[in-house]
C-alpha cells in the first residue's frame, strides 16, 4: 500500500485505540513536598496489595496540588497548608468542594549547617532573619558571618505555614534563596556554613542541625502535644468525598498500616483515638 | 479528476499544511496575550514592567516584574561577554587555522555541544560548579549569575560559533586571495579582510546566541538562585523570567492573578526574545555581501 | 618585520586556545558525568521502575516515557514539516505570502523552550481539555521541533540539483510524481537527518513537558496517550531539586544524566554520520 496512506492510517489508528479507557484506573496525587515522601512509600505499599491501580505523584508544593484539584487535573492534593480564602473561593467557583483528610502532624524545623555555633532561636528572631532585618549570626549569638537566608518558594505549603506561624503575614525577604523541596534545603543548608533554612521533620538527617525554637525542640511528643510551636497537620485534600481507588487509597493512608507507614518515614502520626 | 485537477488539489492541501506553522505561531501570541491581559485590570503597565517587587502569593500580591527582566538582562549580558570572543574566535580556528582534517571533527564536536539537553548543564552547574565556586571564593552561595553566565556561555557559544564559522566559509576565495597577492599575513588576512566581509553573519550569530541565552529556562532555573531581587554583586542570585515562570506555574490555578501575571511574563519574554530574532533577521539580509566583484 | 609574524603566532595561539578550551569544556563535563554516573547503568536501572523512594530501583518508566514523547512528537512533526517545506520549495511562488511564512517559522523557532510550555498548557491541556498526558506533551514537543525539520527538509530539497526535476517535467510527469518519485528519494538523507535533530531536541527538553506530561513517580507503564509519564529530562530535574533523598539518589541522578546524554549524543552522532556518509555517496 501507499506509504502515505499507510502513515495516515497508523495515525488515525493510533489515536483511535489511544481513546479506549485504560485497563488500569489511574489516581493523579499532586503537590506538598512536605507529604510526598510520605504519599510515595504509602503508594508503593498501596499498589503491591492492590495490582490494578496506577497511583500517578507529583511533587511541586501545596500550592500546586491545590490548584490541580481545582482544575481537575488531579484526584487527590497532598498539602500541608488549609486552603487560602482565594482557594476556596476559586473552588466554589468551579463547583469543586475540597474536603481536607488529616493523614498526619509535622513539625516545621529551623535547620543550619552543623558548623554553626547558634543552638536555639525565639520565633521574633527568626520572624526578623526571615525579613531581612538581623543579618549577621553574631546578632543572635553566632559567629561574625552573614546570614544566608534559605526558604521553600512560593508554592510550597511548608512555605506558607512558616509564614504564618513564624512571620505573622510579614513578607520574606526578596534576598531568599528559593529552593523546590525540604530535600534541596537540606542539600543547600548541609553544604553552606552562613544558611539557615527550615523543613518538615521528616527531612531531618545528619548532614544538618535542627534549632531548638523557644527553647523547645522538635519531636514527634511536642509536635503532637502543641508545646513546639511551629507544627501544622498534613492532609490529601479530595473534592468532596472521594470515591472507588481514590477513596480506597485515603482510608489506607489513615489506617493503621497507612499510620504504621507515616511513622517509618519519619512524621508524626496523627493522634490515637 | 483531471490530473490538472490533482495539481491543484495537492498545491492548494500543502499550502494549508504551510499555513499552519503560522497559524501556531498566531495562537501562540494569541493564547499568551489571553491569559496574560487580564492581569492588567489589576496592575499598570507600568507598575507590571517597572514594580520591584513580586510577591504574587501574597494578599494583596503585588506583580513588578522589574527584577526578573533585569535579572534576565544580566544574565545575558554577562554569558555574552564570555561566549562571544570564545565563539567567534573558534570559528576562525576553525575556519581559517585548524588543519584541514580537524575541521570536519571540530565542527561535529560543536554540533555535538549544541545538542546537550540544557537540564545536563543544569544539572553541572548545580553539582560541580556551585559547590566549587562557593569553596574557592568563600561565597554564601554558588548559586548566582556567574554561574548561570558561565553555564549560559556554554549553551551560547555553540550557535555562535557555528553560525560565524558558516559566515567565515562563506567569503569568496577572491577576496583571501587578493589579500595575499598584496602580501599581507594569514593574521592579516584574517583580520581586515575575511572578517569584515562575513561581519554580518557573524553580528546574527551572537544574536541569535544571545536570543538563545535570554530565552533558556532549564540552566536559569537551576543556577541563577531565585532571588526575585536586583543583584548588588555578581554574586549574588538572580531570578530571570523564564525560571520564575517554570518555578511557578504549577502553583498558579487557572485563571488566578498569579496565573495572569505569569501568562504576562511570557509575553514580555516571547516578545524580547521576539525582537532579538527580527533584528538578527534583518541585519543578515541587508549587511549580506552580494558577490564578489569579479568576473 | 618580524613583528608582523609575531602577531601572527599570537593571534593563532588565542584562537586556537578559545577552540581549545570549548573541546576542554565539553571533554571534561562529558568525562564527568561518565565517571559519576557509569557505575550506577545496570541492567536493574534500565528496566526496573524507582523504588524506595527513588534511592533504588532505576528509569524504566522515564526511558519509556521519553520514548512515546519523543514518537509523538515525530508524528506531529514530520507529516506536517515535511509538507509544509515541500509546499515553500517546490510549490509557492516566491512573493509576500511565502516570505511571511518564512519569517512565522523563523520566529516559532525562536520562541524559548518556557513560552512553549505556557502555550501547551494554556491551549493542549486545558482549553482543549486533555488534561497532562501524553497527547498535550507530544503536542508540545512536536510544534517546538517543528521549525527544525521544516528547515532540514527544505535543505535538502534545494540541495537536489535542479536539472533533475527538469528532466523528469520534460518526460511528461506531472509535478506530484516528480516530486514524489524523484526529489524526495534524493532528498530523504537530509530530511532524515534533520529528523533525527529534532529527535536528539525532543527527548532533551524539559519545560515544554514540566506542565503538559511529566509526572514526578509514575508506579506503572502509560496504559494510554491519556495518562501521564516519567521522562529522563524531567526526572533529572526533580531528582536534583525536588526530591526527598538528594544526596543519597545522587548516584542514581548521575545515571540518569548519563542515559539521556548518552541517548541524545548517540541520535545526533549517528544524524552526523549519516549525513557525512550520504554526502560521500552523491552521484552527481
Amino acid at each position: 500500500m501507499h506509504p502515505v496512506k499507510l502513515w495516515v492510517i497508523g495515525l488515525l489508528g493510533f489515536f483511535i485505540a489511544a481513546q479506549t479507557s485504560p485497563a488500569t484506573a489511574a489516581v493523579v496525587v499532586k503537590g506538598s513536598t512536605t507529604v510526598l515522601p510520605i504519599v510515595q512509600a504509602e503508594a508503593e505499599a498501596y499498589m503491591k496489595a492492590h495490582s490494578g491501580v496506577n497511583i500517578s505523584l507529583s511533587g511541586g508544593g501545596s500550592g500546586d496540588g491545590i490548584k490541580a484539584l481545582i482544575d481537575k487535573s488531579a484526584d487527590i492534593a497532598n498539602s500541608s497548608r488549609e486552603l487560602k480564602p482565594e482557594e476556596t473561593d476559586l473552588a466554589r467557583k468551579r463547583g469543586i468542594k475540597p474536603l481536607l483528610h488529616p493523614i498526619a502532624m509535622d513539625a516545621i524545623v529551623p535547620i543550619v549547617n552543623p558548623r554553626n555555633r547558634v543552638k536555639n532561636l525565639t520565633i521574633d528572631q527568626l520572624s526578623q532573619i526571615y525579613q531581612g532585618r538581623i543579618r549577621n549570626w553574631k546578632e543572635v549569638g553566632g559567629d561574625n558571618m552573614a546570614i544566608v537566608v534559605v526558604s521553600r518558594d512560593s508554592s510550597s505549603g511548608t512555605f506558607e505555614s512558616w509564614g504564618q506561624l513564624v512571620l505573622h503575614g510579614a513578607k520574606v525577604t526578596p534576598r531568599a534563596q528559593m529552593q523546590a523541596s525540604s530535600g534541596a534545603i537540606v542539600q543547600v543548608i548541609s553544604k553552606n556554613k552562613y544558611a539557615v533554612g527550615y523543613i518538615g521533620i521528616g527531612y531531618l538527617n545528619k548532614s544538618v542541625k535542627a534549632l531548638t525554637v523557644n527553647g523547645v525542640p522538635a519531636t514527634v511528643q511536642t509536635a503532637v502535644s502543641g508545646q513546639y510551636p511551629v507544627s501544622r497537620p498534613l492532609y490529601m485534600v479530595t473534592n468532596g468525598e472521594p470515591k472507588g481507588d481514590t477513596a480506597g487509597f485515603v482510608k489506607f493512608v489513615r489506617d493503621k498500616e497507612g499510620q504504621r507507614i507515616v511513622e517509618k518515614t519519619g512524621f508524626v502520626p496523627l493522634k490515637r483515638n | 479528476m483531471t490530473r490538472r485537477q490533482k495539481e491543484t488539489l495537492i498545491k492548494n492541501t500543502f499550502f494549508l499544511f504551510a499555513i499552519i506553522s503560522l497559524l501556531i505561531l498566531f495562537l501562540i501570541v494569541l493564547f499568551l496575550f489571553r491569559e496574560g491581559l487580564p492581569i492588567f485590570k489589576e496592575v499598570t503597565l507600568r507598575d507590571f514592567l517597572f514594580g520591584n517587587e513580586w510577591y504574587p502569593t501574597y494578599q494583596p500580591p503585588s506583580y513588578g516584574i522589574w527584577p526578573l527582566i533585569v535579572g534576565s538582562l544580566i544574565v545575558t549580558f554577562f554569558s555574552s561577554l564570555i561566549a562571544v570572543p570564545i565563539g567567534v574566535m573558534s570559528a576562525v580556528y576553525i575556519s581559517e587555522v585548524a588543519p584541514e582534517a580537524l575541521k570536519e571533527i571540530l565542527k561535529s564536536i560543536i554540533e555535538l555541544l549544541a545538542g546537550l539537553p540544557s537540564v545536563v548543564l543544569g544539572f553541572f552547574g548545580m553539582v560541580v560548579l556551585a559547590p566549587w565556586l562557593q569553596e574557592t571564593f568563600d561565597l554564601p552561595t554558588g548559586l548566582n549569575i556567574v554561574n548561570a553566565s558561565l553555564i549560559l556561555a556554554l549553551m551560547a557559544v555553540p550557535t555562535i560559533s557555528s553560525i560565524s564559522e558558516d559566515a567565515l566559509y562563506a567569503v569568496p576565495k577572491e577576496f583571501k586571495e587578493a589579500s595575499y597577492a598584496l602580501g599581507a599575513t594569514k593574521y592579516e588576512t584574517i583580520i581586515r579582510v575575511i572578517i569584515p566581509s562575513a561581519f554580518s553573519g557573524m553580528t546574527t550569530s551572537v544574536i541569535l546566541g544571545m536570543a538563545r541565552a535570554i530565552g533558556e529556562t532549564m540552566v536559569v532555573l537551576m543556577v541563577a538562585g531565585g532571588a526575585a531581587a536586583i543583584p548588588e554583586s555578581l554574586f549574588d542570585s538572580v531570578r530571570p523570567m523564564p525560571a520564575s515562570i517554570a518555578a511557578e506555574m504549577g502553583e498558579a490555578p487557572f485563571g488566578s492573578g498569579h496565573y495572569h501575571a505569569l501568562f504576562a511574563t511570557g509575553i514580555v519574554l516571547f516578545f524580547m526574545t521576539l525582537i532579538f530574532n527580527l533584528i538578527a533577521d534583518y541585519v543578515s539580509h541587508k549587511f549580506r555581501e552580494e558577490g564578489s566583484g569579479t568576473l | 618585520m618580524k613583528w608582523r609574524y609575531f602577531k601572527q603566532s599570537f593571534f593563532f595561539a588565542l584562537v586556537t586556545l578559545s577552540a581549545g578550551l570549548l573541546l576542554l569544556s565539553l571533554g571534561g563535563l562529558l568525562t564527568h558525568v561518565f565517571l559519576n554516573g557509569f557505575r550506577a547503568i545496570t541492567w536493574d536501572f534500565l528496566t526496573l521502575p524507582p523504588m524506595d523512594s527513588m534511592t533504588k530501583g532505576g528509569i524504566l518508566p522515564a526511558i519509556l516515557g521519553t520514548l512515546y514523547l519523543t514518537l509523538g512528537a515525530l508524528a506531529v512533526a514530520l507529516p506536517l514539516g515535511i509538507v509544509s517545506a515541500i509546499y515553500l520549495t517546490e510549490y509557492a511562488r516566491q512573493g509576500k505570502i511565502v516570505r511571511i511564512i518564512r519569517i512565522g517559522v523563523n520566529c516559532l523557532a525562536g520562541v524559548p523552550s518556557v513560552v512553549f510550555g505556557l502555550f501547551g498548557l494554556g491551549f493542549f491541556v486545558v482549553f482543549l481539555g486533555f488534561g497532562s498526558c501524553i497527547l498535550s506533551g507530544a503536542l508540545t514537543l512536536g510544534i517546538l521541533i517543528l521549525p527544525t525539520i521544516i528547515g532540514a527538509t527544505e535543505e535538502a530539497l534545494k540541495a537536489v540539483p535542479q536539472t533533475f526535476r527538469e528532466a523528469s517535467l520534460a518526460l511528461g510527469v506531472s509535478k506530484w510524481l516528480t516530486i514524489w518519485k524523484v526529489v524526495l528519494p534524493l532528498a530523504l538523507p537530509g530530511i532524515l537527518t534533520g529528523s533525527i535533530l529534532g529527535i536528539g531536541r525532543a527527548a532533551g527538553e524539559t519545560a515544554p513537558i514540566m506542565f503538559t506530561a511529566a509526572a514526578f513517580y509514575t508506579a506503572k507503564l502509560p496504559a494510554s496517550i491519556f495518562d501521564e509519564v516519567m521522562a529522563l529530562p524531567y526526572h533529572i530535574y526533580v531528582l536534583a531539586t525536588a526530591g526527598t533523598f538528594i544526596d543519597e539518589t545522587r548516584p542514581l541522578q548521575y545515571g540518569t544524566v548519563l542515559v539521556l546524554v548518552g541517548l541524545v549524543l548517540g541520535i545526533d552522532l549517528f544524524a552526523i554520520v549519516i549525513r557525512s556518509v550520504m554526502r560521500k555517496k552523491k552521484r552527481w
